[in-house]
């Protein structure tokens, strides 16, 4: 953190874009991201009514832009809990300054990327059919040995659990709120949001408990969900589907993909709220470098798959990845794809770059535009020349409404993040007020009298604190 | 509950909390709470509070999502409705594991989160008595209860002796009830409510 704050700078520092009107740049965003969600629930309209026809899917390619939307918001859905739960359990101090923003981040694409699935079924009133209940057909329950099942219960464990820890984590914050509260509807809807939260002692403590072991269980969730979406793919027969490397690429390249779009979210939001003191220039080169580690462990994936394409010696494995992928009509994705999450993240070698915000900023998008296509390859380039030659489709494009709906969804992401950084705290107040002592800039400067002390006297004191 | 008699004082530094906290008990008053606007890590070992076992019920609702996915999928496929698919084994245990394990997740999550909120009754719509509106701003705000044999005097001196500033006397509810922070609720029993803020 930079500067020199006292616990009250910090309550009024993050609590001033709460309190005061939105600024004209807010709402400008925010009716941009409404009108998009008002197109993207047209499209689903469209969709329901007329059917999946609406959509330009075709004979062979089943899975459009629909499921790779799906997989590339869950994956985005996954650095938030990765920064809060494993970076909590590493103990970087470094987390407080982004985990809020980052976990509201993870709750809304997570929203969004549950959509496509839902509305993918067509039936979409029949949609509870996945769900294990007694019914009037025997019961005939579902079938607990498909990778779709194990999604929907991944997708929808990962959705509550991380609202309970994001909302956890709110509680003492929306208290403060509360308690600065001036006008009556501020006092009632911070009052109700609040649960009565008064600081006790005993209440902390259950609360730091609460997080340690929800962090824990955060841990190897998020790991399972991305590994448990690649199984959709991996235990299938589809050549380019059909690979054990899937769950931890799928799991790096959800983390490369979440990091970006966490970059791209903070950068805008420590400018628009003036948080440059809360959300620092070391906050950004460290997501750089985990940007440019994850970049690269993808970048092994793909070689790794193409060189088990090779060695394999099987004749369609062989065919789906060098014939059809990296070749074929749909070679460009691939090196689109290529340039973008592999070759292009590799500049975040110098500190000079990574320390450099509006080239991480078009980074981040750059990264994200990468990682759709990597999504878009995998899914289409897969199916798009199935086993019979004769039924190998025609180009596929997305409809208008294809696209209409993924738009939409980013009218969604977007509506909720502007009303959450309008009502919410982005920065959790008591986790920063928590690290102050240890990493305020004015608490640091003192330390200069503690470091020339003598071992022997320091040690003296320390004793005599206890 | 009901609705007691508290000195109230209000401590900046953790430096001044701590020797404050154990002076207060050693000298025999009793420390109602202490709200603080972030977790004081050892505040609650220096208040002789015991370790919360909320960790404990964690685990326990954990081990009951895990048996109870296994158990169910496992009655299903082998005694409700056994279904051939694809000629595999009726009870395929490898494929349990991923909802086994997201079950453990969610019910450990969800009850704990419950527990969480039962133990230390947060709910919307519940309303509570606070000493300070800035004990969750910058301030770290200490209640002595006025038992019977404390002379309110002699403890408030004591009290801003520790370096607490704005000592001051409160009654107050310690108890929760329905209502809004909107609107002052007027309780059957206080006399003084000082929640209005």
């Amino acid at each position: 953190m930079d500067g020199s704050k006292t616990y009250a700078d910090v309550t009024a520092d993050i609590c001033r874009p709460v309190e005061t009107k939105p600024t004209r740049m807010w709402w400008i965003g925010f009716l941009i991201s409404a009108s998009l969600l008002l197109f993207g629930v047209y499209s689903v309209y469209r969709e329901v009514t007329y059917g999946i026809g609406q959509w330009n899917l075709n004979k062979t390619i089943g899975w459009g832009w629909d499921i790779t939307n799906f997989v590339w918001w869950v994956g985005i859905g996954h650095a938030g809990t990765l920064i809060s739960a494993i970076l909590l359990l590493f103990r970087q101090g470094w987390r407080t300054g982004v985990n809020r923003a980052a976990e509201a981040m993870t709750i809304f694409a997570v929203m969004c990327a549950g959509q496509f699935p839902v509305w993918h079924m067509g039936r979409v009133w029949m949609a509870f059919f996945v769900l294990p209940y007694p019914n009037s057909r025997g019961p005939l329950w579902v079938n607990f040995n498909s990778p779709l099942l194990w999604d929907v219960f991944a997708i929808s464990t990962y959705f509550t659990v991380s609202l309970l820890f994001w909302y956890s984590g709110l509680i003492p914050d929306m208290a403060t709120l509360r308690d600065r509260a001036k006008e009556k509807w501020a006092k009632a809807f911070y009052g109700v949001t609040s649960f009565g939260w008064t600081g006790s002692t005993k209440h902390w403590q259950r609360h730091e408990s609460l997080s340690l072991v929800l962090a824990g269980l955060s841990t190897p969730l998020v790991l399972s969900v991305h590994t448990i979406v690649s199984f959709d793919f991996a235990t299938s027969v589809i050549p380019g589907w059909h690979t054990t490397i899937f769950p931890p690429y799928f799991v790096a390249g959800a983390i490369f993909s979440g990091f970006a779009m966490v970059q791209t979210l903070m950068l805008i939001t420590r400018k628009v709220m003036q948080l440059e003191d809360y959300i620092t220039l070391s906050h950004i080169e460290n997501m750089n470098k985990v940007i440019v580690l994850t970049g690269s462990i993808v970048g092994c994936a793909y070689i790794t798959e193409l060189f088990m394409a090779w060695y394999g010696a099987n004749q369609y494995e062989y065919a789906a990845f060098y014939k059809f992928r990296i070749a074929g009509p749909y070679g460009w994705s691939y090196w689109l794809m290529m340039t973008c999450n592999v070759i292009s993240p590799q500049l975040f070698w110098f500190k000079k770059l990574r320390r450099n915000i509006a080239f991480t900023f078009i980074m981040s998008v750059v990264v994200n535009i990468g990682m759709w296509f990597e999504r878009f390859v995998i899914i289409v380039t897969s199916l798009y020349r199935d086993y019979l030659p004769s039924s190998w489709s025609t180009y596929y494009t997305p409809s208008i409404w294809e696209i209409g709906f993924y738009l939409g969804s980013f009218g969604l992401f977007f509506t909720c993040y502007f009303l959450f950084s309008k009502y919410f705290p982005v920065i959790a107040i008591a986790e920063i007020k928590h690290v102050l002592k240890r990493s305020g800039e004015s608490y640091k400067e003192q330390m200069g009298t503690i470091e020339e002390e003598s071992l022997e006297k320091f040690v003296e004191k320390s004793h005599h604190a206890h | 509950m009901s609705v007691k008699k508290f000195v109230v004082g209000s401590f900046d530094e953790e430096k001044v909390l701590f020797p404050a906290v154990k002076q207060v008990r050693k000298a025999g008053y009793k420390i109602h709470d202490v709200y603080t606007p972030f977790p004081i890590h050892g505040l609650d070992k220096v208040m002789g509070l015991r370790d919360t076992s909320l960790h404990t019920a964690g685990f326990i609702y954990g081990i009951t999502g895990t048996t109870t996915a296994l158990s169910f999928m496992s009655w299903v496929f082998t005694k409700d409705w056994p279904l051939n698919i694809g000629g595999k084994p009726y009870l395929p245990l490898p494929a349990f594991i991923p909802i086994a394990f997201e079950l453990t997740v969610l019910f450990a999550a969800v009850g704990m989160v419950l527990t969480f909120c039962y133990l230390c009754q947060l709910a919307p719509f519940v309303k509570k008595h606070h000493f300070s509106l800035r004990a969750t701003d910058d301030l770290m705000v200490m209640a002595i209860e006025v038992t019977s044999k404390t002379n309110v005097e002699e403890a408030k001196a004591f009290l801003s002796a520790q370096g607490a500033s704005d000592v001051h006397v409160q009654e107050a509810e310690t108890g929760w009830w329905f209502g809004r922070y909107d609107k002052a609720s007027k309780l059957y029993q206080d006399k003084n409510e000082t929640v209005i803020g």
